[in-house]
C-alpha cells in the first residue's frame, strides 16, 4: 500500500527521472521527500532550490543537459513556475511538472481537495502555446500517468503537467509496480546528422525535431524569444508562423496517442458523466448504482484533460439525453465539455467547493436518477 | 579568417564567434558589453577550452543577448533566472564549464535570491555580471546598482535607493572567487574572467560597463567615452592607498579561496545513500 505522492515518485524513477528540483509545499512535499532518499541511491540528482521559480529553471537546465527532469508543487508554487513553464513551451524542452492541487486562490486551504487549477494548467503561462495535462484518479494511475508524462514530454518535446487531487496524493492503495522491462519507456530522439546540418527547431515528420544534449558536439542556441529553426531570435513573420504551426501540429496531429480516457458503460448510455480525478471515482460508483437500478448511465473518465477529446465527447453528446460534469470548482472542465458537445444535449455541472468530495448520491440526485 | 591583419589575436576571437549568426550585434555603438564579450572569449581561448564543453547561460537584458553570438552551447533564459537554469545544467553535465552572463538587474534585482543561494551552495559556475548601473534593455530605469541621486527613466528626480555592492554581496553569500574590473581595463577583466572560469566553485566577476545611451545620457555622460572615463574616475585599484580609495569603488580580486563545491558534497551524499542501501540489503538477507 503506497500513497499517491509516493506512487508518483516511483513512477518518475521508473520512467528514468535523473534530476529533481523542488521547494517544499503541502500537499506535494512527500514527492520531494521520497525522491531525496531514492535518487542519491541511484546516483541521480535531487536538489532543493530556494523557490519554485528556481526549481522550474533548474529542471529545464538539467533537461537541456540530457536528464529526464521533474519538479512537484502545489498552487502557490505552481503560480510561481508559470513563466519558466512558458520557457519550456517556447524552447520545447521536455520536463514534468506535478501540481498537487490545494483549495482556493492564494494560500487557500493546503490540506483540502479541490480541482481549481484545470484552467491554470492549460493556460497558466502567458502567450498562445500547446501543452499536455494528465490527471490521475487513483494511486495506480498516479504511477502510470507519471510514466506517461515522461514519455509524452520526451516524445513531443514539451512540458507535461500532472495534476493531482489532494485526496489521491494522500490516499493509500495497492499498486503492483511493474518490472522495468514491462514498462514502455520513451527515450529522447537525438540528432544523428552532422552538427552543421542540425536544426534544433526545424521541422520533422511528426513536428518534433530531435534534441541534442548540451556538451555533446552540437553547439546550438536556445532562447525564450521566438526563434528560427536554428534557435536564433527572429522577427520574420514567416519564421514565427512556421514555429507556431509546428508546435501546435506536433500535439494536434498526435491526438490518438496523447488522448487518454476510459469509457465506462457508455455504449448504450442515455445519460453520461464526464469527470476526472477524484470526481471520476464518485462518478464510477454512481454509474454502478444507477445500472443496478436499471438506469442507463455511463461515463468517461478523462486521464488527459489537455488536449481535450472533443471528438469523442461530441459523439457522446449526440447520443445521450444529458451530460453531467461533477468537479470540485465552480465550473472549469464543463467549459471544454460544453464546447465539445456543441449544444447537442444538455450539459450540467455539479460543483462542490467546501473541501469535501462529491458523493455518488449527489451525482445521482443532480441527474434525477436517484430512486 | 586566416588573412586577418593581427595574426596573434584575431583568429582566436573569430574561432569562438558563431559564423552563422548575423552581425552587427543588437548593441548600441560603443556599448561596453562587446568589450566583455571579447574578454570572455579571450579568457576561454587562454584556457584552451574545447567549445563543445563550454556553456554560456545568460539572463534577459542587453547583456543577455551575448549568448547568441558565441559558438558555445548557449542558453538565453528568463530575466533573473540564468543561475538557476545553469545550476540544473551544471548538475546534469558536471564536465562542462558553465559561464553565466547577467546584467545588474538580472543578478541583484529579480535574480538576487538566486544569486545568493547559488553562491551559498558554491555551485561550480562562473558568473559574469555586467554592471552598467541601469536597466539597459528596458531603456534606463534605475537598477539596484544605480548610484544614489542619479537620474533614471523611473527616477526623474534622482534615485533614492541605496545601491548594492555586487562584490560584497557575493562575498557575504559565500562565493569562493570575487573580483571587480571595468571595461576600460580589458586585460585585467580578461584575467579575472579566466580565473573565474578555471576555478572550481562559485566565482563572481563584476565588470563595470557603460550604458551611455541611457544611464550616461541622463547623467551628463552621453558618449561612450565620457561614461568610460567617468567609470575610470570612480574606481581605484584595490592596492591603492586608503586616502585614494575614499568614496570610490575598488577594482581587484577580493576573494580567492578553496572550498569543496556543491558537486563534491553531493558525491558524498550519493556515497552515504548507497552505503546505507547496501547495509539494508545485507540486513534483509541475514
Ligand atoms: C519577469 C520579467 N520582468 C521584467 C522584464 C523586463 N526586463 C527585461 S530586461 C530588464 C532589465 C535589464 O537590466 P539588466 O539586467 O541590468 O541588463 P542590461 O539590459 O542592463 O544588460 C527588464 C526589467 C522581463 N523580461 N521579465
Ligand atoms: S542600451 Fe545601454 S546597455 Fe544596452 S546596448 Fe545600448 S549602451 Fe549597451
Amino acid at each position: 500500500m503506497i500513497q499517491g505522492n509516493e506512487a508518483c515518485a516511483e513512477g518518475a524513477v521508473a520512467a528514468g527521472l535523473c534530476f529533481f528540483a523542488g521547494y517544499p509545499i503541502t500537499p506535494s512535499t512527500e514527492i520531494a521527500e521520497v525522491l531525496s532518499e531514492k535518487l542519491p541511491v541511484l546516483g541521480r540528482t535531487f536538489i532543493q532550490m530556494e523557490d519554485e521559480i528556481a526549481s522550474m529553471a533548474a529542471i529545464i537546465g538539467a533537461s537541456i543537459g540530457g536528464c529526464k527532469a521533474m519538479t512537484a508543487t502545489s498552487g502557490p508554487g505552481f503560480s510561481l513556475m508559470q513563466e519558466n513553464i512558458g520557457f519550456a513551451c517556447a524552447a520545447e524542452i521536455p520536463c514534468v511538472v506535478v501540481n498537487v492541487q490545494r483549495m482556493g486562490p492564494s494560500t487557500g486551504q493546503p490540506t483540502s481537495p479541490a480541482q481549481g487549477d484545470l484552467m491554470q494548467a492549460r493556460w497558466g503561462t502567458h502567450g498562445d502555446h500547446p501543452i499536455i495535462v494528465l490527471y490521475p484518479s487513483s494511486v495506480k494511475e498516479a504511477f502510470n500517468l507519471t510514466v506517461k508524462a515522461f514519455n509524452f514530454s520526451e516524445k513531443y518535446r514539451t512540458p507535461v503537467i500532472l495534476l493531482m487531487d489532494e485526496v489521491v496524493a494522500h490516499m493509500r492503495e495497492k499498486v503492483d509496480i511493474p518490472a522495468p522491462d514491462k514498462l514502455e519507456i520513451f527515450e529522447r530522439v537525438k540528432p544523428t546528422c552532422q552538427p552543421e546540418e542540425y536544426f534544433p527547431f526545424g521541422d520533422a515528420e511528426n513536428g518534433v525535431p530531435p534534441l541534442a544534449n548540451f556538451g555533446e558536439g552540437y553547439r546550438f542556441h536556445i532562447t525564450g524569444l521566438l526563434h528560427d529553426k536554428m534557435g536564433f531570435p527572429t522577427l520574420r513573420a514567416d519564421e514565427i508562423l512556421a514555429w507556431y504551426e509546428r508546435v501546435f501540429r506536433k500535439i494536434n496531429s498526435n491526438l490518438e496517442d496523447i488522448l487518454l480516457y476510459e469509457d465506462v458503460m457508455i455504449e448504450d448510455a442515455e445519460y453520461a458523466i464526464i469527470a476526472c480525478g477524484i470526481s471520476a471515482r464518485s462518478a464510477r460508483a454512481a454509474v454502478r448504482q444507477a445500472r443496478a437500478a436499471g438506469k442507463k448511465l455511463g461515463m468517461v473518465k478523462l486521464l488527459t484533460i489537455t488536449p481535450f477529446p472533443d471528438k469523442h465527447i461530441n459523439e457522446i453528446a449526440s447520443k445521450v439525453k444529458n451530460i453531467l460534469v461533477p468537479e470540485l470548482n465552480f465550473g472549469q472542465l464543463i467549459l471544454d465539455v460544453q464546447r465539445a458537445a456543441k449544444g447537442q444535449c444538455e450539459v450540467n455541472g455539479l460543483n462542490r467547493v467546501d473541501g469535501e468530495i462529491i458523493t455518488p448520491g449527489q451525482i445521482l440526485e443532480r441527474m434525477g436518477l436517484k430512486n | 579568417m586566416d588573412t586577418c591583419a593581427d595574426e596573434r589575436e584575431m583568429p582566436s576571437v573569430y574561432h569562438y564567434l558563431r559564423q552563422n549568426k548575423k552581425f552587427p550585434t543588437v548593441w548600441c555603438p560603443g556599448c561596453g558589453i562587446g568589450i566583455v564579450l571579447k574578454a570572455i572569449i579571450r579568457a576561454v581561448a587562454d584556457l584552451g577550452l574545447d567549445k563543445d564543453k563550454v556553456a554560456m547561460v545568460s539572463g534577459i537584458g542587453c547583456s543577455g543577448r551575448m549568448a547568441a553570438y558565441v559558438d558555445f552551447n548557449t542558453l538565453h533564459t528568463t530575466h533573473g533566472r540564468a543561475l538557476s537554469f545553469a545550476t540544473g545544467l551544471k548538475l546534469a553535465k558536471p564536465e562542462m564549464k558553465v559561464i553565466v552572463v547577467m546584467g545588474d538587474g538580472d543578478a541583484m534585482a529579480i535574480g538576487g535570491n538566486h544569486f545568493i543561494h547559488t553562491a551559498a551552495r558554491n555551485m561550480d559556475i562562473a558568473a559574469i555580471v555586467i554592471n552598467n548601473l541601469t536597466y539597459g534593455l528596458t531603456r534606463g530605469q534605475y537598477s539596484p546598482t544605480t548610484p544614489f541621486g542619479s537620474v533614471a527613466a523611473t527616477a526623474p528626480y534622482g534615485s533614492i535607493d541605496q545601491p548594492f555592492d555586487i562584490c560584497k554581496t557575493a562575498e557575504a553569500a559565500g562565493a569562493t572567487f570575487v573580483a571587480r574590473s571595468v571595461v576600460t581595463y580589458v586585460l585585467e577583466a580578461e584575467k579575472f574572467i579566466a580565473r573565474a572560469i578555471d576555478k572550481k566553485g562559485f566565482s563572481v566577476v563584476e565588470i563595470m560597463s557603460n550604458c551611455h545611451t541611457y544611464f550616461g545620457r541622463s547623467n551628463q555622460k552621453a558618449t561612450a567615452l565620457q561614461m568610460m572615463n567617468w567609470l575610470k574616475d570612480i574606481t581605484v585599484p584595490a592596492s591603492a592607498k586608503a586616502e585614494e580609495k575614499a568614496g570610490k569603488l575598488e577594482r581587484g580580486i577580493f576573494v580567492d579561496k578553496e572550498l569543496p563545491d556543491y558537486l563534491e558534497h553531493y558525491k558524498e551524499v550519493v556515497r552515504k545513500a548507497q552505503e546505507m542501501r547496501e547495509k539494508e540489503i545485507h540486513h534483509d538477507h541475514s
